[in-house]
């Protein structure tokens, strides 16, 4: 196993993140969330869905599912570690990230793709990519706002990573779909080992699916994964 | 014996409240001009066994910091419930 990719209950974008993963190179493999040794995998990702249905808060029973002492394990071992959507926000709940995943602004389930300027190259999901890179990639979430009680150490960190735009780049208010704090749509952790984004990467890693914008991060994880084991 | 509290969740003040913001908005456009916040939580009851008060309460602290609030984006408050 190279890339294990954790499925919670109510996890539901596991199969497009294998699929996504081998586009991008990497063999990859479900585990279970109790599955409690991911010694073989040189990486992890916690996939997007709605783990044991949100209760509570997004993430917030997930994070202390018993694959969770991994996960940690593998995040202060350095390796690499992705959340997609409800991973992200799992990472988040468990203080692998920093900051929080609250309603949407506009309180609308928000299904569509939109723009995302890459904001640092320094991190395990953006290293392959360019500075000032505009993606275009689905976002699929009602919890997609990101709050953080300190935005200007998170900004002067260097640990935001992604941030919507429009197409051109440019951030306006309407670009930001869901009231995201200063536009931040992925962030990484101090270590930059660690990232997560609420839009999905692996629903545009081929052509077919209207964009294949999302596969340079797929790229950027797996490339991280022949670094962190070279 | 069985202790009975009440814990109130609450989004951190100056932090995003989506839906406080949009049912502040709704109230005064009903005529209600005079609100000037409103503020979303959720209160959790919890019924536990402890042999004293003070150690139900030392219990309820440690389900609040590990589960029942977010810290980072939360605070909460404890109560006994009748």
């Amino acid at each position: 196993m190279t890339v294990a990719v954790v499925v919670f209950p109510g996890t539901n974008c596991e199969h497009d993140v294998v699929r996504g993963l081998a586009t991008a190179g990497a063999e990859a493999e479900l585990v279970w969330h109790r599955d409690t040794d991911l010694e073989g995998a040189e990486g992890v990702v916690l996939p997007g869905g709605f783990a044991h249905g949100d209760y509570l808060r997004t993430g917030a029973i997930a994070r202390f599912s018993p694959v969770m002492a991994e996960v940690e394990r593998m995040a202060n071992d350095g390796l690499p570690v992705l959340g997609i959507c409800n991973g992200f926000q799992i990472l988040c709940e468990a203080g692998l990230l920093p900051g929080a995943l609250v309603a949407n602004r506009d309180l609308k389930f928000i299904c569509r793709p939109v723009h995302l300027e890459v904001e640092s190259t320094d991190s395990v999901l953006t290293r392959a990519a360019t500075r000032g890179q505009v993606l275009r990639i689905p976002l699929n979430s009602y919890e997609g706002n990101y709050v953080t009680a300190d935005v200007d150490s998170l900004e002067g960190s260097g640990n935001v990573i992604l941030r919507y735009s429009d197409a051109g780049g440019r951030k306006r208010p309407a670009s930001n779909p869901n009231g995201s704090t200063n536009a931040i749509a992925g962030v990484t952790n101090d270590r930059r080992n660690v990232a997560g984004l609420m839009p999905h990467p692996e629903r545009a890693s081929e052509a077919i699916l209207g964009s294949d914008d999302g596969l340079v991060l797929l790229e950027s994880f797996v490339a991280s994964l022949e670094l962190v084991s070279a | 014996m069985t202790h009975r509290f009440r814990v109130s969740v609450s989004r951190k003040p100056g932090l995003s409240d989506p839906e406080g913001t949009t049912t502040l908005k709704a109230l005064q456009d009903l005529g209600f001009t005079d609100v000037s916040h409103v503020a979303f939580g959720r209160t959790i009851d919890v019924d536990l066994e402890a042999a004293s008060g003070d150690d139900a309460r030392l219990a309820l602290e440690a389900m609040c910091q590990k589960l029942l609030a977010n810290p980072v984006i939360e605070s909460y408050t404890i109560e006994e419930r009748p």
